[in-house]
């Protein structure tokens, strides 16, 4: 091997890569952890080592007669974290199976994957607001309802609500459940396929049996995803919320901006470890880099 | 699969991949429409006479916010992003082809970054540029220079803690592509051309390159649209300034006019520019290497 690029230290190569990770990620996590321990008064960050902020974020939930801001606010977040995964997976298994397997020329593939692809890189904000002439109070759903005269009044909860924010994040994220599915699927092996039929199997019986497990990584890749960006949200959940929705990034941001750091730090450092978890129950069964 | 007749399963697989796509586009679509809407008009149907009327408004600025200003900070930002992703992301899958050490690390972290909840890094990176300035301050009080430390604002910034978390979010899809490129590569036409006694650049510049080209435009393309709407990671790491999505998610709470749908337009119409100029590269590109390679 003697071409240039190859010749030239593989470090040296590496190197800004590394230390935009070392400098903008790495180090600020650690200062987050670190952090998340201080003091502060209402205008400077006093180095000490406290778990006062911990205390503060779980105080009251000793009670039981009542559940505690805190594990509310997870709940709620956990809560629009199972529907938007369950309702992202279904789609994006559904809509990756059909480009998959019944779409046949390559040509058609390739269009219509990129079809459900192109959203992805517009803005989500507007993504989000393209919802409320649709979904509004004089918006087109209600006006059609009451031109039908299915409903007397506008329906309230179409906007604003827990459905709308479930709706932009299905709308926003499935993309991330398409790409990796249908990568997977179509490294199955046709004659598998073929095989399942020939040895009598059902439509159900192939997907379910043999399509669902080829596809596992796919699905989990997928699914740590969509999980991450939903658990860490605040974007979503306020501008679909109206703002009046809690959500754990909610409380991180809002903290941010009023200074009060080390109590965001502490914020941040359980919201890493709850998603860290979940990330580490699903790469228990995946290696992604195998899978490039 | 071979036999003409469609399964049944095909039609209503066809009809959910319809639906879907129409959830996906029907939305945009309306408020494009919606953003032609005639000065009389508000945010909902019905269309009072067809207009620019809004777009000139957004022109105009919207209250305190001056939308032009931060349209061209995106657009800086965006292409300085693009030009490090390509670049960065270009050197770490050329390393990534070699064994390293730290490279297992190195491929993990960027992964984590991919998948950390954007607020924490944001949090992070924001925590970190206001302990830069605490130290920055008392070293010039210490050192005298109080001249200085009353031109001091902050580090904070569009080149510098907000061009870091853009990175951290454009740098993972950059090298995943990359890998996935020189996965496929053939080194066969490296080994031909150092074998006819090219220089390890020459190979490198006139073997690699043009067979890596359209993939790296691809690279180009994810680095600026992610930081054209980047919000998340951007939001406590930007300081006194504001990018266009940031001021967009802004303006989401306080505009009632039909001028927020003239900026949504605005904006879907750059990142579909950037990708119809990126797909009209990389076909130039792909068409003038099947051509070398033919000659």
């Amino acid at each position: 091997m003697s071409s240039s690029p190859r010749n030239a230290p593989a470090w040296l190569q590496a190197t800004p890569f590394a230390l935009v990770f070392a400098l903008f990620l790495v180090l600020p996590l650690v200062l987050v952890a670190a952090v998340s321990f201080w003091r502060a008064t209402d205008y400077e960050l006093i180095p000490a080592f406290t778990a006062q902020n911990y205390f503060d974020i779980f105080s009251g939930c000793a009670n039981t007669s009542e559940l505690c801001v805190t594990l509310k606010t997870y709940l709620s977040t956990l809560k629009f974290c199972v529907l938007v995964w369950a309702i992202t997976l279904v789609i994006g298994f559904a809509v990756a199976y059909f480009l998959a397997f019944h779409v046949r020329s390559v040509g058609a593939q390739t269009l219509l994957f990129i079809l459900c692809t192109v959203p992805f890189w517009t803005s989500n904000v507007i993504r989000m607001i393209s919802w409320v002439p649709l979904l509004g109070r004089n918006g087109v759903i209600n006006q059609g309802l009451q031109a039908v005269g299915l409903i007397d009044a506008p329906l309230e909860w179409l906007l604003f609500s827990d459905f709308s924010v479930v709706l932009a994040f299905v709308h926003l994220y499935t993309m991330f459940m398409i790409v990796p599915i249908f990568n997977s699927m179509m490294r199955i092996d046709r004659a598998l396929i073929e095989a399942a039929r020939d040895s009598g199997a059902s439509g159900w019986q192939t997907v379910w049996n043999v399509v669902v497990p080829l596809s596992r990584t796919g699905i989990i890749i997928g699914s740590i995803f969509v999980i991450t960006i939903v658990m860490g949200d605040f974007v979503t959940i306020g501008v679909m919320g109206g703002q009046q929705i809690a959500s754990v990034g909610k409380i991180i941001q809002v903290q941010t901006s009023y200074l009060q750091f080390p109590a965001a730090a502490a914020n941040a450092v359980i919201l890493l470890i709850v998603t860290l978890m979940m990330i580490w129950g699903l790469t228990r069964v995946v290696d992604i880099r195998k899978e490039l | 699969m071979g036999d003409a007749k469609r399964p049944a399963a095909f039609y209503a697989l066809a009809a959910v991949f319809g639906l879907f796509v129409l959830f996906l586009y029907g939305p945009m679509i309306t408020i494009f429409v919606l953003s032609f809407q005639g000065p009389e008009g508000g945010l909902t149907f019905p269309m009072r006479g067809v207009s620019l009327h809004w777009f000139a408004k957004l022109w105009e600025g919207m209250g305190v916010v001056d939308v032009a200003a931060a349209f061209r900070r995106s657009v800086a930002l965006g292409v300085v992003v693009m030009g490090l992703t390509v670049l960065f992301a270009l050197g770490a899958g050329l390393a990534f082809r070699k064994r390293f050490a730290g490279s297992g690390l190195l491929f993990y972290v960027s992964v984590a970054s991919l998948i950390m909840p954007s607020i924490v890094v944001s949090l992070g990176i924001g925590l970190q540029f206001r302990l830069i300035d605490t130290a920055a301050k008392s070293a010039l009080e210490s050192g005298g220079l109080s001249g200085l430390l009353e031109g001091y604002g902050t580090a904070m910034g569009l080149f510098t803690s907000a061009l870091g978390a853009h990175l951290t979010w454009t740098l993972p899809f950059g090298l995943l592509i990359m890998l996935a490129v020189f996965n496929r590569f053939n080194p066969a036409y490296e080994e031909a051309a150092s074998d006819l006694g090219a220089t390890p650049w020459q190979s490198f510049r006139h073997v690699v390159l043009p067979l890596i080209a359209p993939s790296l435009v691809g690279v180009g393309m994810f680095g600026f649209t992610l930081s054209w709407d980047e919000i998340a990671r951007t939001s406590q790491a930007i300081g006194d300034v504001n990018t266009l999505p940031l001021e967009l998610q802004g303006l989401t709470s306080t505009v009632t006019t039909p001028a927020i749908y003239a900026l949504g337009t605005v904006t879907t119409v750059v990142s579909f520019a950037v990708m119809g100029g990126t797909w009209a590269l990389m076909r130039w590109l792909r068409a003038r290497g099947g051509r070398r390679a033919a000659a």
